[in-house]
């Protein structure tokens, strides 16, 4: 398994600094809408293989959005998710999941299987997508489950868990089965600090370690900030600016220190687009 | 809005939404090789769907059987007929009652169920989530729970149909003082192999029906507690109506 490369001539070929051949995810003119309202307006974006890249934003702007399109659970309206250099929109329904294959996504609400235990949810798509002997699943998962803290939990139902737990598991599950792609929704919502320090190490020894590209949705600027290579701040449908966390934080821009500082007022909108308050209380006709 | 355009409105929903269903069959019946390659799965949801809705099919059966046994006698009694009782039971629970009854409690008892489950996990993205995780859901959760109503429903009748003629004999014969020989033999007689493949096509097309219609509504509610609960409730209309609707167009097309 391997991303095609340009380099398979066998000739040692070096990218320049810039040249996009060498993003893993590519996202070009993206526009995409949601009951009538625009979500995306020519979003563009590019993450580079091996890195760990940030996606920042308020809540609302279509984080969790853009992860479902690179997945190809969603189609846009138009523009491209390139992932390894196939178009997700347009590939068949075989093509995509062999894609999704070497994909692994941590979902904002962790989405663990209520049938199965802990043990059974990290086994799962060990079991369904491969024909590994017993022995070696066990083995996986439980490493899996340890690197997350949870192996004692092994034999717990989802709904025995915590939040922060749940989504540990969730974490177990998405990475079980070492894939080239990692896709984390808000990984860090809902955990205490000791977990919190584990999950961020956890990312970055396994980008590292496994030379995997990951891409994580987050809120937590200064968390993230300590893992990431690359972010990317959306904001109304665009990126508002990109770049490695320190320049960001020290950016003049003054839309990327209010989301820096978290400021309510400023450029980016804390409100969901809405008629004018005091008329709406007052109750006068829209 | 008026009542006309109200009536042209829902029967175009309704044709949308049986156009989706037979796109969503087309879907599972593609799946289904692949399901049918894990029996284990499929061995799981016989025993969900159909396992666990025997007590209410065979309580439900032997009250059926008694009301037949006590008005067919009732009614043959008054033409001096009582010796047919049998064969009068035997053929109304073959060719009506026995796949009706079952398919219209299968729906209440396991189709819900089914609905609720499938609709709860799209609510909570663990569909999603297998999808993400290249898995069908469609193959894996979909196909093996519409295979186990297929075989269900047709086994379920076989056993309502025997503990429907219990319920008979107990009150024609051991109440009612029918001859037991009259009884048994006259059944012999008159019950003929096409009577029996009436109702296993009945009773087949039933499962189809009811599993059909559970793992639709389930699969395409709306995410929510609400979408949830609606689609359990539509799954039972829906289908004691299509289960009428077929049971006589193949009373009829038989005939
Ligand atoms: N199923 C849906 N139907 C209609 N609109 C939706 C749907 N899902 C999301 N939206 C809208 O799309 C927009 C983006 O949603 P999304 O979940 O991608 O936001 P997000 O950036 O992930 O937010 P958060 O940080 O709070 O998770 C929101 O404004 C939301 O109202
Ligand atoms: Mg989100």
């Amino acid at each position: 398994m391997g991303w095609p490369t340009p380099a398979s001539t066998g000739v040692r070929w070096k990218p320049p600094e810039s040249v996009t051949a060498d993003n893993l995810v590519e996202v070009s003119g993206l526009r995409f809408g949601r009951s009538g309202r625009p979500i995306f307006s020519g979003l563009d974006l590019g993450v580079r293989r091996g890195s760990i890249t940030a996606i920042m934003g308020p809540s609302g702007t279509g984080k969790t959005t853009l992860l479902r399109m690179i997945t190809g659970q969603l189609r846009p309206e138009a523009g491209t998710v390139k992932v390894g250099g196939l178009d997700v929109a347009s590939l068949a329904r075989n093509e995509l999941f062999d894609l999704r294959r070497r994909m692994g996504m941590l979902f904002q609400n962790s989405a663990l299987l209520t049938d199965f235990n802990v043990f059974e949810n990290v086994a799962f798509p060990v079991r369904e997508n491969t024909r590994l002997p017993e022995a070696l699943i066990r083995q996986l998962v439980l490493t899996k489950l340890n690197s997350v803290g949870l192996r004692g939990a092994a034999g717990l139902m989802p709904a025995e868990l915590s939040g922060g737990m749940g989504r540990r598991v969730a974490m177990a599950r998405a990475m079980v089965l070492d894939p080239e792609l990692l896709l984390y929704d808000e990984p860090f919502s809902g955990l205490d600090p000791i977990s919190l320090g584990v999950v961020l190490r956890l990312i970055r020894l396994n980008n590292d370690a496994l030379g995997l590209t990951s891409i994580v949705v987050s809120h937590d600027v200064a968390e993230i900030s300590h893992i990431a290579d690359h972010c990317f701040v959306i904001s109304e449908g665009r990126v508002i600016a990109s770049g490695a966390p320190r320049e960001l934080a020290e950016s003049p821009s003054e839309l990327v220190r209010q989301f820096m500082t978290g400021a309510a007022d400023g450029p980016v909108p804390f409100h969901y687009p809405a008629p004018d308050y005091a008329e709406q209380l007052l109750g006068k006709p829209q | 809005m008026t009542l006309p355009l109200q009536l042209w409105d829902g029967l175009l929903h309704s044709l949308r939404k049986l156009g989706a269903a037979i796109l969503f069959l087309i879907e599972i019946l593609k799946q289904c090789p692949a399901a049918l390659a894990r029996p284990k799965l499929i061995s799981q949801q016989v025993r969900n769907s159909g396992v666990l809705s025997l007590i209410i099919i065979m309580t439900s059966a032997f009250f059926v059987g008694m009301v037949i046994g006590l008005q067919g006698y009732d009614s043959l009694s008054r033409l001096r007929q009582e010796d047919i009782l049998g064969a009068g039971v035997a053929l109304t629970l073959f060719k009506e009652l026995g796949p009706v009854v079952t398919a219209l409690l299968f729906a209440g008892r396991a189709g819900t169920s089914l609905a609720s489950e499938i609709g709860l996990m799209r609510a909570t993205d663990q569909l999603a989530a297998m999808e993400v995780m290249a898995i069908d859901p469609i193959r894996r959760i979909i196909a093996p729970r519409f295979i186990g109503a297929v075989i269900s429903v047709p086994l379920l009748t076989a056993v309502f149909n025997a503990i429907g003629i219990l319920g008979a004999w107990f009150i024609g014969v051991q109440v009612m003082g029918v001859d037991n020989g009259a009884f048994w033999s006259q059944m012999q007689e008159y019950v003929d192999p096409p009577d029996i493949y009436e109702g296993v096509l009945k009773s087949f097309v039933f499962g189809v029906t009811a599993g059909l219609v559970a793992v639709f509504e389930g699969y395409n509610a709306p995410p929510t507690a609400e979408g949830v609960g609606m689609a359990t409730t539509r799954t039972v209309v829906t289908t004691s109506i299509l289960v009428l609707i077929f049971d006589y167009t193949i009373t009829a097309y038989l005939l």
